[in-house]
């Protein structure tokens, strides 16, 4: 074990070292002063975010081939601490207001994150396990923060109980994988199958079992049926922050996994995960459709998300065309993260103490009391629609070309069928906001509103250099090892 | 390769048939004089009082966790412990940091009042 070793982790460790000084500062401090933690924890966020600009570019492993420090980790990474760091700024005052002002919060949201991030340094199926559950179990606990609240309670309960149940079928993957080819270490895994010693039926088994596990936290149907409620139950900022980075963290892990390890049954898979990818974008968007409650119509729409992200990962077995599609994959997460945190910080803005401003309804008039707001708002709908000039028309537009040339037409035409569709929900917030007469009152709260203007900021101005964005999503996977 | 369970099996069969034959045999053919001492659950064990599933304090699940923790720490430091020579500096100073987050634990814990029975 060398300091090199711990230049690996160094992010998630700066992570983590922060979130446990968080707690005893938080121990420390008077009840009247507890805002000082949403702050001190940005600082922690970004103090990894520099660290882990500063590791891009290094390619190496540590402990032992365990863990794997490359272009597309640091890619992924600072994903997740932008996020991270956009949930604590969403958080700040939200909190306070809801009278549910815990320092844990903050402190739980830094120890997740670095969890998150070893996910996607992992390069061994037991470390891939630990950390997952090292992000699942602060979530469940973030789910729960509003004690007294049945709904955020059932949520808690919900997300552990099924959270447990998915982390199960993981490990019962990994064992499958581990009696196949008597490695949980991904290069010995690969290695192994090579050497052709390899029974295949366990490794199918294991296979189909990690993709169901990660297929849980992914949101994808038919493993989605936690995802509206407890996004519906748990605090606002925690269900944005929740929304983003666990799919990246999954959806990351995933296809490291697959696509170093089992590119040899992609044969098997890819279809099954065409078929998920299809279902999850048919059912989220038909079920988003008779949402009257906007925190379960963005719920659905990310389980919709979830689908389309999943289409890049279908031709992971096919060389060049999988290196395009998951630059394609990637490239769509920046502007699903731009996107949600836009429409999430305006949620939170109209969010009133008591629980109510949560119906579309409640939206009408929003335009004209608050402009910025309601065109931020607009923003996300028109990105998550897949409409120019925004991020999320050239993340679709990426992704179906590239479904094209691994020759799925049939996942495209879908896509492209559910993307029309979603037009119609998505527009409707739209329509109440800007046509609709009320008297919507939302909160002037500095940093939610900077963050709204912000995420729609970046939404709309990185639409205009694709290109430069794509090319950092390709480099980042061509440097995979 | 399977072959190798075949006792595990044979075993797994027979204890579950001689299982059966045992209780089967008693039933059959076993003297029945039934008294109040004798359907006791416990026949020579301790009186049982009250339901059998009364609700507990919530208070014991605090002290179930914290008695996870402190165990955790124990699992760990009995290897250690074995090897600390070998180990040498840098398992010392890993086991420091491992005390550290678990004393943090500690005393957020104690902070917050979950050592207070009242």
């Amino acid at each position: 074990m060398t300091l090199s070793d711990f230049l690996t982790l160094l992010p998630a460790i700066v992570l983590l070292a922060w979130g446990v000084i968080m707690l005893v500062v938080d121990l420390f401090l008077p009840t009247n002063r507890k805002g000082i933690t949403p702050l001190l924890s940005g600082i922690g966020a970004a103090a990894g975010l520099g660290v882990n600009f500063a590791l891009t570019g290094y390619s190496q492993t540590g402990f032992n081939g365990m863990v794997v420090l490359d272009g597309f980790a640091s890619f992924t990474n600072t994903l997740l601490l932008i996020s991270s760091l956009f949930a604590i700024m969403l958080s700040y005052d939200y909190m306070r207001r809801m009278n549910i002002e815990r320092s844990e919060c903050c402190a739980l949201m830094l120890i997740s994150t670095a969890g998150m991030m070893i996910m996607v340094q992992a390069y061994d199926l037991i470390v891939l396990f630990l950390a997952l559950e090292l992000f699942s179990i602060p979530l469940y606990v973030m789910s729960g923060l509003v004690r007294g609240k049945i709904s955020s309670e059932e949520a808690a309960l919900k997300y552990f109980l099924l959270g447990a149940f998915s982390s199960a079928f993981l490990l019962y993957g990994v064992a499958f994988l581990y009696g196949a080819t008597m490695h949980t270490n991904l290069a010995g895994i690969v290695s192994a199958i090579q050497g052709g010693a390899v029974q295949t039926v366990f490794l199918m088994l294991g296979v189909a079992l990690l993709l169901v596990g990660l297929a849980f936290k992914l949101a994808v149907v038919p493993f989605h049926s936690w995802a509206p409620d407890v996004y519906q139950g748990a605090p606002t900022p925690v269900t944005g922050w929740m929304s983003v980075s666990v799919k990246i963290a999954a959806l990351a892990a995933l296809l490291r996994v697959f696509v170093i390890a089992f590119p040899s049954v992609a044969a098997q898979i890819s279809p099954v995960l065409g078929v998920l990818a299809a279902l999850t974008m048919i059912v989220g968007n038909v079920l988003a459709l008779v949402q009257t409650d906007i925190k379960r119509l963005l719920a659905y729409s990310s389980i919709a998300s979830a689908g389309y992200l999943l289409m890049a990962f279908v031709p992971y077995g096919q060389g060049e065309v999988a290196s395009d599609s998951i630059a394609a994959g990637l490239f769509y997460m920046i502007g699903y993260l731009f996107a949600s945190f836009a429409a999430w910080a305006v949620v939170a803005a109209v969010e009133k103490e008591d629980g109510k401003g949560l119906q579309i309804a409640d939206y009408a008039g929003l335009a004209r009391r608050h402009p910025w707001l309601a065109v931020a708002m607009m923003i996300a709908m028109v990105s998550y629609i897949g409409v120019p000039p925004t991020l999320g028309f050239w993340g679709k537009f990426y992704l179906f070309r590239t479904a094209l040339e691994g020759g799925l037409v049939w996942l495209a035409l879908i896509g492209l069928l559910t993307s029309l569709f979603s037009a119609y929900y998505y527009l409707r917030v739209v329509v109440v906001m800007f046509m609709q007469p009320g008297e919507t009152e939302a909160r002037r709260e500095v940093w939610v509103n900077l963050l709204a203007v912000v995420s729609a900021g970046a939404t709309l101005l990185l639409a205009f250099i694709p290109w430069q964005l794509l090319d950092l999503a390709s480099t980042a996977f061509l440097r995979f090892p | 390769m399977l072959t190798d369970y075949l006792p595990l099996v044979v075993i797994i069969v027979f204890s579950v048939i001689l299982a059966f034959l045992v209780v089967a045999l008693g039933h059959l053919f076993g003297p029945k004089r039934p008294s109040e001492k004798k359907s006791m659950p416990y026949e020579s064990g301790m009186v049982p009082y009250g339901p059998g599933q009364r609700r507990m304090t919530v208070r014991y699940y605090l002290i179930a966790v914290l008695f996870i923790l402190f165990d955790i720490e124990v699992v760990f430091f009995l290897p250690w412990a074995v090897a600390f020579r070998d180990l040498g500096l840098p398992g010392f100073l890993l086991m420091v940091a491992f005390v550290v987050v678990l004393e943090v634990a500690h005393l957020y814990a104690w902070k917050k009042g979950a050592l207070e029975w009242e």
